[in-house]
């Protein structure tokens, strides 16, 4: 935790001592990407927050590529395309593995004016086009996705086909290699540019809705202000949509009891198999995994956690209860219409709250345009996070196996402690090799090395990153910053409090994620491949609740989570199930143990263990 | 379903009976159609009261002796009150109205579990609500009222209030005919609160009409209008009707009725009892229902007396005591969020710009 005396200043950055066992971790990242003496006046001057919420572990070598994908994105965004008035964007640093970010404001204040005319013309071309840019932005991101499908990673023959030959091409599958590796890399690029082209203004006209709201309705829950602009149809459910036809199949075709009998992914299938019925259901999933399996289990920012098309064990688990619910006789449609109706009664009410007649057309006003732009950040996430991603850490998988093969690694994701310039480095030693007929360096070089690494990143996980460094700003007007990770000063002061790691705690505190009350024993998970042991009636605590965790809740009572805020991606999905969560109370994983009692206070924000 | 025409249960109450159940009566009975609960009880109807009258042939020597007054006289106004109101009492009741009224109270008894329940009788005449006619002298309550016999001495000095001194020079200073005015009486559960207290329709720190602010305290709602005790204090959402702050105070006493001797008496508050909350959930949303029911129906903002009644059960145990709009909040100008129009691009560009502040 922070080295804190009671100070409103957290360690600098260059007072952090390397953890034990964790020598050289520097060597395991770009040197723009870490601190140093170079940029120390720059560096000790600012302040620099844990990003917890999206890289709550150490960054594998590889895996940077998502963060170095947004650092550019959304910061060239707000910098460079909208010219967000009074902020830039969000730098990047690590330290000790773990992402720290900052927010870069404008720093002369006489340049905002000449700022905003420029935002006025840009992000207001924007906000009048959206939805005909938003349509366009979805074909743009299928296509992009269809790319990246068809890049093929050639393997290495002894010899070239024929056709090299007769069709006169001149050019060799080592040449191939060099293109499918780096169109699959500016693939990602090319993904993380689209998934900021709208994020950042739909962010802005979601938190002026958000303000206007606090303003007019003290102490407004941030639920409802969700709930009001929420889209009905939003293609972030619709792989529990698919779970609950499957599931459906699963009764009317007879075969649904092999869900009771077991939910290890590998014996379903084979037990289905074995029936006519069982087959037909195995063709109906099959039509529902392109694209709605490509869904993580995890943020999509990693390799890992794989997503449900890797391991079934989620779907699974969530058809199991589905099922369940259609055996009680409980309907498992999402009551489509109620929703609608509760948002309009909503609004409608709200607005005759206001005494104003210019309250009331403010409210309308921001209203519309909240609504105009949620589509995009509640789908985005599908597109970029979840079915992009999926398929390309798979495609990073089949350089991986290609490096197996030729003896620079022992298995496929030892890729993913390499960076991508090492893996284009060790392509491009591969290749060498085989266009000239020599030996190549990699199976003598990467393997020991591969070896350390793995030694430094386990220790990396050991280590407790300090929540911030250096001093914190009074002001802070960078968008993402407020909405996505909820830094305000309540959680600037709670990071400030000198605390421990939360072991024994009885009481925890956290972001009211979803409302309601529930009591029951705990459930603690670290890992997706335990969600199989969630019985009913229990409360899931867990580091973080991804989408795609969704479905098992309809298992269970109550969420609490170590990490999340209050547009954590998750959010929008726990409020929808109308299971109470609390999200982000740091250390629930850590101070509770399953079977203990817990009372979970959604509506307050608090996690109490019952004796 | 009662079917004497001398008892209306306040359920069957509403504005269209005025002229068999008074002013008062209809009100409460017009909150009940409005999802408004107040507590159990009935009207012992204007029928019953000319009945008594006619029945008896007192309402031809009553109205002799009125014809014969001359109101100027403040003596002589005296006199015919008292001979009237004399008249009045030594005059039975017919039976067939006693066993009516003595079979609704029964009733009221029946169903909040308590015998000899006690009540409160208050007159309710047909003429009380006209503009500029409010009859002083007519509001005739009494309070912890216990058993059928008592209750029919309690309505009969209700029918005879009509005749004081005060209401009768009013109504002739009014030019109002004394034959047109009609008594009925209202017969009500007392409160007997296991928690009570204040809320108001809006929120009384800010003015904000998002919320509901609820005061709530053990025991009769005394200990909280009074300031005795400091009251536990819910913030409610008036859309969602989502609890969105609870703040608990020690309480250390409350007031409970003593029914033997017809008072309120101060106690302690066991200590186990002091900081648990004296509302849970599901009442402090019911009673956020009840207020929106309230403001509803008067269309300003309401300062609400409400109570838990220990006799009755979830949710007819949660009523209405009594209410009157609010008055601080409601005498101001209006609150307004943003000073200037302008389009949502506008409204974003002066968020960024004014950014939060973290410290």
């Amino acid at each position: 935790m922070s080295e804190n005396n009671g100070s409103n200043r957290f360690p600098s950055p260059f007072n952090v001592p390397t953890p034990e066992g964790c020598e050289g971790w520097q060597d395991l990242y770009p040197y723009y990407y870490v601190f140093s003496d170079d940029r120390r006046e720059f560096e000790d001057n600012r302040f620099w927050f844990q990003d917890a919420m999206h890289h709550p572990e150490p960054l594998y070598p590889f895996d940077t590529i998502t963060c170095e994908s947004w650092w550019v994105a959304l910061g060239e965004m707000n910098t460079r395309v909208f010219i967000v008035p009074p902020a830039l964007g969000i730098d990047h640093r690590v330290l000790n593995g773990y992402l720290y970010i900052s927010a870069l404001p404008v720093a002369n204040p006489d340049d905002i004016p000449g700022r905003v005319a420029h935002f006025m013309e840009r992000a207001g071309y924007y906000y009048r086009h959206w939805d005909e840019l938003y349509a366009q932005w979805q074909a743009k991101a299928e296509e992009a996705i269809n790319e990246l499908k068809s890049v093929r990673v050639p393997d290495l023959p002894e010899m070239e086909p024929i056709e090299t030959v007769t069709e006169g091409r001149g050019l060799t599958s080592a040449y191939d290699m060099i293109v499918a590796y780096n169109r699959a890399i500016e693939n990602m690029h090319k993904m993380w540019h689209l998934h900021f082209e709208f994020l950042n203004l739909g962010y802005a006209a979601y938190l002026t809705f958000y303000g206007f709201c606090k303003q007019a309705f003290p102490g407004i829950s941030d639920q409802t202000i969700a709930k009001l602009v929420s889209g009905i149809d939003v293609i972030l459910f619709r792989p529990d949509e698919e779970l609950k036809r499957l599931a459906q199949k699963a009764v009317d075709l007879g075969v649904a009891d092999v869900f009771k009998q077991t939910v290890n992914p590998t014996q379903v299938v084979e037990t289905m198999s074995a029936s006519e019925a069982g087959g037909q259901w195995l063709q109906e999933l099959e039509k529902s995994k392109d694209p709605w399996f490509y869904f993580s289990t995890g943020t999509g920012f990693y390799h890992l956690p794989r997503s449900w098309v890797d391991d079934m064990t989620v779907p699974t688990v969530a058809i199991r209860g589905y099922v369940e619910k259609i055996q009680e006789g409980k309907s498992i449609a999402r009551p489509m219409e109620a929703v609608q109706q509760e948002r309009d009664r909503l609004a409608r009410e709200y607005e005759a709250l206001l005494q104003t007649d210019e309250d009331k057309n403010a409210f309308r006003e921001q209203l519309g345009l909240a609504r105009t732009v949620f589509p995009y950040v509640e789908n985005h996430n599908f597109y970029v996070e979840h079915w992009h991603h999926t398929v390309f850490w798979n495609k990073m998988r089949e350089f991986g196996q290609v490096l197996v093969k030729h003896g620079f690694f022992n298995e496929v994701d030892d890729m993913f402690y390499l960076h991508r310039y090492e893996v284009q480095s060790a392509l491009y030693d591969l290749i060498g090799a085989w266009g000239s007929g020599g030996e190549a360096r990699g199976p003598k070089y990467w393997p020991s090395r591969i070896a350390k690494r793995k030694e430094i990143f386990a220790n990396l996980k050991k280590w407790s990153p300090p929540p911030g460094l250096g001093e914190p700003p009074e002001v802070v007007t960078e968008p993402f910053t407020i909405m996505l990770w909820g830094i305000t000063t309540e959680s600037i002061q709670n990071w400030l409090k000198p605390a421990g790691n939360g072991e024994g705690a009885k009481l925890l505190t956290g972001f009211a994620g979803s409302p309601g009350t529930a009591q029951g024993p705990a459930r603690v998970i670290t890992s997706v491949e335990e969600l199989a042991l969630v019985e009913p009636g229990e409360i899931l605590v867990c580091p973080i609740t991804t989408p795609s965790w969704a479905p098992v809740f309809t298992r269970i009572q109550a969420v609490v989570t170590d990490i999340g805020g209050m547009m954590s991606h998750a959010a929008i999905v726990c409020r929808e199930y109308g299971v109470p969560a609390v999200v982000g109370t740091g250390f629930g994983t850590k101070s509770f143990k399953t079977g203990q009692m817990l009372r979970v206070d959604g509506n307050a924000g608090t996690v109490q263990v019952v004796e | 379903m009662n079917t004497s025409p001398y008892i209306l249960w306040f359920t069957e109450c509403d504005r269209s009976k005025q002229n068999s159940v008074g002013g008062k009566c209809a009100n409460l009975g017009e909150m009940l159609q409005a999802n408004v609960r107040v507590p159990p009880g009935f009207a012992v109807t204007t029928h019953a009261y000319r009945q008594f009258l006619n029945g008896r042939g007192i309402g031809d020597e009553i109205a002799r002796m009125l014809d014969a007054l001359d109101v100027d006289d403040i003596e002589c106004a005296e006199e015919t009150s008292r001979d009237i109101r004399q008249l009045m009492s030594a005059t039975p009741i017919p039976p067939a109205i006693e066993d009516a009224i003595c079979y609704a109270y029964e009733e009221l008894c029946a169903e909040c579990h308590v015998d000899d329940l006690p009540v409160a009788v208050r007159s309710s005449a047909t003429a009380e609500d006209l503009p500029g006619a409010s009859f002083a002298g007519q509001q005739e309550t009494t309070l912890w009222v216990r058993s059928a016999p008592h209750v029919l001495i309690r309505t009969a000095i209700c029918w005879s209030s009509l005749f004081t001194a005060r209401a009768i020079a009013y109504r002739k200073e009014m030019g109002f005919p004394h034959d047109k005015v009609h008594m009925s009486v209202g017969v009500q559960k007392m409160a007997n609160s296991r928690a009570a207290g204040v809320m108001f329709t809006l929120n009384p720190i800010n003015g904000d009409r998002s919320k509901i602010a609820i005061d709530s305290s053990w025991g009769l709602g005394e200990s909280v209008v009074s300031g005795v005790v400091t009251p536990d204090n819910y913030l409610v959402d008036k859309v969602t009707e989502g609890i969105l702050q609870r703040t608990l105070s020690p309480k250390l006493i409350e007031y409970i009725p003593n029914h033997a001797e017809g008072k309120v008496e101060i106690a302690d508050v066991p200590q186990e009892r002091q900081t648990s909350s004296s509302l849970n959930d599901d009442e402090i949303i019911n009673l956020t229902i009840l207020a929106k029911c309230i403001e509803g129906y008067y269309h300003v903002p309401m300062d609400i007396e409400w109570g838990i009644d220990r006799d009755l059960e979830f949710p007819e145990n949660v009523m209405l005591l009594q209410c009157r709009p609010e008055t601080v909040w409601s005498s101001k100008p209006p609150t307004r969020v943003i000073q200037q129009s302008g389009t949502a691009l506008d409204f974003v560009i002066a968020n960024m710009l004014k950014g939060v502040r973290v410290k």
